[in-house]
């Protein structure tokens, strides 16, 4: 059954995407579900949680509520949090309770935002799908308030979209910055880590958007739909791999054109080595694997993304437990690049180098997440 | 900490003096903040100690996340498996065969055979019908070597049993009736073994009979004899219901002698539990006295620095900080969000220390509480020690296996311990399951 997982853990979920995303914007987050259950977002999915204060609540959903569909105390007690506490803006996501009884986030958000005048939007989540989906709209939402046009700044000014640390390792913020400066480029707004929301209210001044996973995608497609803003897929990873996503980002910021690919992003044929994980991290890898170290690599990626990422799987998309076993026993590789709870799947013979991922093995090991980006990546996968 | 009473007016109060409080509902309810203390064991802790075991969850991605990444940290991978929920299967009529399906499934792949399985439905089965005995029925039918029993991951529904209650219940239910033993003796629903240093456990011990107890079981089979205990002895709380209805079952006789701080209390539980053995009584005074002369002794170590106490340490927090109140500890601060079964001993406190410091854990005015420049605190629990920002503290939780006048006098040494050294918060308050193993990098 393809819903069924003997021992892989599963990618954390779309609530836990809107809270990260959302962390270092002033806003507060409210997850309609049970007193609790956001103990599994503040504890495996938010690194930031004890060292950096954000406003991440849960609205302590009971049986009785639900039945009585009593979405007014759930007004109040946001009105009321919001009194003490001056958020910038109030977000709400649901659990698969509310899905259920069909609570319409949208229109208790709406009552929220009249009566405390404060920017207030729901968003489409349910605790079923994978992060990939909650961080995408809160990102977008995020975007559709608060970046308007503003004159474009001098050089080219970049925003990153889509970090958070489900797919990056803390730090990472900085070193991208340092990229972009390195490569004559200034970083308007990083979407998710090292940002505050006035960097938003600016991001329009940039000339061009870096897609760094896929959870920045339906962001970069609004500002590109509605404010003409040119966007590319890819992180820099590497050395060489790094040097030509900045020529592409650069020559990008010219043409206002749709969302590209970095070249070197997609399949190499005769892949002797499997890389799982999420889609724009992950083909970054593969990318670097080449450009620096002449090694051909193929992409699973067992989450939602563009469909262009499925090059590498033939087109397949694979998200199940045997499939995942399934596609790396067929393809016999050598070098198994994932997080290390994957090890249970590698195929024997093969060698697994563990790439942690947060979104994948939570805290287990959030210290050895490597900061790849523009740097010597041989050492790591040799 | 000061700063939220003395200088702040918010619209729901995040803490109270205690002459104010009302325990039917000591703070309004509203969005709830979660304290990085992760100490209190989960469901998932809990199903692990059932000897030869396996967990399968069946629920949505959002609610497995949390009880894999548990079995990750402490490298039990092996004994927990899951089925997720979309939203489609709440509709296309598959809610129970899935169920069945996805089971059996795990179980055909699982590389042993497990003894039993702990099947965990969710609030969404619940709140759609969900036929547990037909899935049961099912899997029993498929695989009769298998003990299968359904569990409860349903934090929603909190009006009826907390999953903790309902779990220790369901847990126990795998215990089949046996002959009695009159020498065999029960501790139920504990997550670690009671310390063997307490009343209880030498009491029972040194008068020669058997003593029975989940976390002391190496195999199925071994905990499969609880069925044959006589006397089946509850203390905590949480476990009164478990430990009513196996014995129920069995035909033993249940008997709850609360973990208090009460010194009448604790006398009056060496009582009843020789007399439910049938021996002659020990030493009660003698006890008493060493745990009199410990507080005197902590107490005067501790000083008058002020005494932080939450109520994940204890499970009566009200009647431990009455306690060490009256021995001359300046318990200043108590966390705590409802009373539980210490509710004589809140009135108590009231009367006796009103100007004591009551907070709430889950309040969202205490997201940045943290941040508060505060006195030196002894804590006594992680989320005292979190709130108060201090390394001087008790780790423990849930009375750590402390028990009776012994307990009493080993937590004083704890006290003073936590008075002269400090401990790295950051790595031992964010450790999950007190007392487990634990892999992760914090």
């Amino acid at each position: 059954m393809k819903n069924v997982s003997r021992i892989l853990p599963m990618y954390t979920a779309d609530t836990s995407g809107v809270c990260s995303a959302l962390y270092e914007f002033g806003g507060m987050t409210v997850i309609h579900d049970a007193s609790g259950c956001n103990s599994t977002y503040t504890t495996h999915d938010e690194p930031r949680w004890y060292d950096r204060r954000s406003m991440m609540f849960i609205s302590a959903l009971t049986e009785m509520d639900a039945i009585m569909g009593n979405d007014e105390k759930l007004v109040n007690d946001c009105v009321s949090a919001a009194h003490d506490l001056h958020p910038e803006f109030i977000a709400l996501c649901g659990s698969p309770m509310p899905m259920m009884t069909g609570v319409d986030f949208a229109a208790i958000a709406a009552e929220i935002r009249g009566q405390t005048g404060i920017p207030t939007f729901g968003l489409n989540t349910n605790g079923t799908v994978s992060y990939i989906s909650g961080a995408a709209q809160a990102f977008e939402a995020l975007v559709r308030e608060y970046a308007h046009p503003v004159p474009k700044r001098e050089g080219t000014g970049v925003n990153i979209l889509g970090m958070t640390p489900l797919d990056f390792p803390l730090g990472a913020e900085r070193s991208v910055r340092r990229w972009l400066t390195e490569n004559g480029m200034e970083l308007v707004c990083n979407l998710g880590m090292g940002s505050v929301l006035d960097d938003v209210k600016q991001m329009t001044s940039a000339r061009v958007n870096l897609v760094v996973s896929q959870t920045g995608a339906a962001a970069a497609e609004y500002l590109r739909k509605y404010l003409g803003m040119p966007y590319v897929f890819g992180v820099p990873i590497g050395r060489g791999f790094s040097a030509k996503l900045a020529e592409q980002l650069r020559a990008a910021a010219e043409p206002a054109v749709g969302g590209a690919l970095a070249d070197g992003l997609l399949s190499e044929s005769d892949a002797d080595t499997l890389v799982i994980g999420e889609a724009v991290y992950s083909a970054s890898v593969c990318a670097a694997l080449y450009e620096d170290m002449g090694i051909r690599a193929h992409l699973l990626c067992p989450l939602p993304c563009d469909d262009r990422f499925l090059a590498h799987t033939g087109g397949e998309r694979i998200f199940a437990e045997e499939d995942i076993e399934r596609y790396a026993l067929e393809m016999h590789p050598r070098t198994v690049i994932a997080d290390p709870l994957y090890r249970y799947i590698v195929p024997e013979g093969a060698r697994h180098i563990g790439l942690p991922h947060l979104a994948f093995s939570g805290r287990s090991f959030q210290r050895s997440i490597p900061d790849l980006i523009n740097t010597d990546i041989k050492e790591y996968f040799r | 900490m000061l700063k939220a009473i003395e200088s702040v007016k918010y619209e729901k109060p995040p803490c109270i003096l205690l002459r104010d409080a009302d325990r039917r509902e000591l703070f309004r309810s509203g969005l709830e903040y979660n304290a990085p203390a992760r100490g209190v064991w989960n469901i998932v802790h809990m199903g692990l100690l059932v000897p030869e075991g396996h967990q399968v969850y069946v629920c949505a991605q959002g609610c497995l996340r949390g009880v894999a990444l548990t079995v990750a940290e402490t490298d039990d991978m092996e004994r927990l498996s899951w089925v997720s929920l979309l939203e489609e299967d709440m509709f296309d009529g598959t809610l129970e065969s899935d169920v069945v399906d996805g089971v059996a499934e795990v179980i055909e792949k699982l590389p042993y055979r497990p003894r039993c399985v702990l099947i965990f439905l969710s609030c969404m089965h619940l709140f759609a019908g969900a036929d547990y005995e037909v899935i049961l029925d099912q899997l029993r039918e498929q695989f009769p070597d298998i003990d299968f029993v359904d569990c409860y991951m349903t934090p929603t529904m909190r009006e009826t049993f907390s999953p903790v209650v309902w779990l220790t219940k369901r847990m126990y239910s795998l215990i089949k009736p046996l002959p009695l033993n009159k020498r065999s003796v029960s501790i139920i629903g504990c997550d670690r073994a009671t310390d063997p240093d307490s009343e209880l456990v030498r009491i029972i011990r040194e008068g020669g009979f058997t003593l029975r107890d989940i976390s002391l079981c190496g195999s199925y089979d071994e905990f499969m004899q609880l069925g044959e205990s006589a006397l089946n002895i509850s203390y905590l709380p949480t476990a009164l219901a478990g430990s009513q209805e196996l014995s129920e079952r069995t035909g033993a006789q249940a008997l709850h002698l609360p973990n208090a701080f009460d010194f009448e209390v604790l006398s009056d539980n060496i009582v009843r539990l020789c007399e439910a053995l049938g021996v002659g009584l020990p030493d009660v005074n003698g006890y008493r006295s060493r745990a009199e002369r410990a507080l005197e002794h902590a107490k005067e170590t501790v000083g008058d620095m002020p005494v932080a106490i939450d109520y994940t340490a204890v499970t009566r927090p009200f009647e431990l900080a009455l306690l060490l109140g009256r021995y001359g500890f300046n318990v200043k601060y108590l966390i705590a969000d409802s009373v539980g079964e210490d509710a004589a001993a809140f009135e108590a406190l009231r009367g006796e220390f009103p100007d004591t410091e009551l907070y709430s854990s889950v309040n969202v005015n205490m997201f940045d509480a943290a941040d508060e420049q505060n006195e030196p605190v002894l804590a006594i629990g992680q989320k005292a020690a979190w709130f108060f920002s201090t390394d001087n503290f008790v780790d423990i939780v849930s009375n750590g296996g402390l028990y009776g006048f012994e307990g009493i006098a080993k937590l004083c040494g704890l006290i003073e311990e936590a008075y002269r050294s400090r401990k790295d918060r950051r790595t031992v308050i964010q450790q999950k399951g007190w007392g487990c193993s634990c892999n992760a990098q914090i």
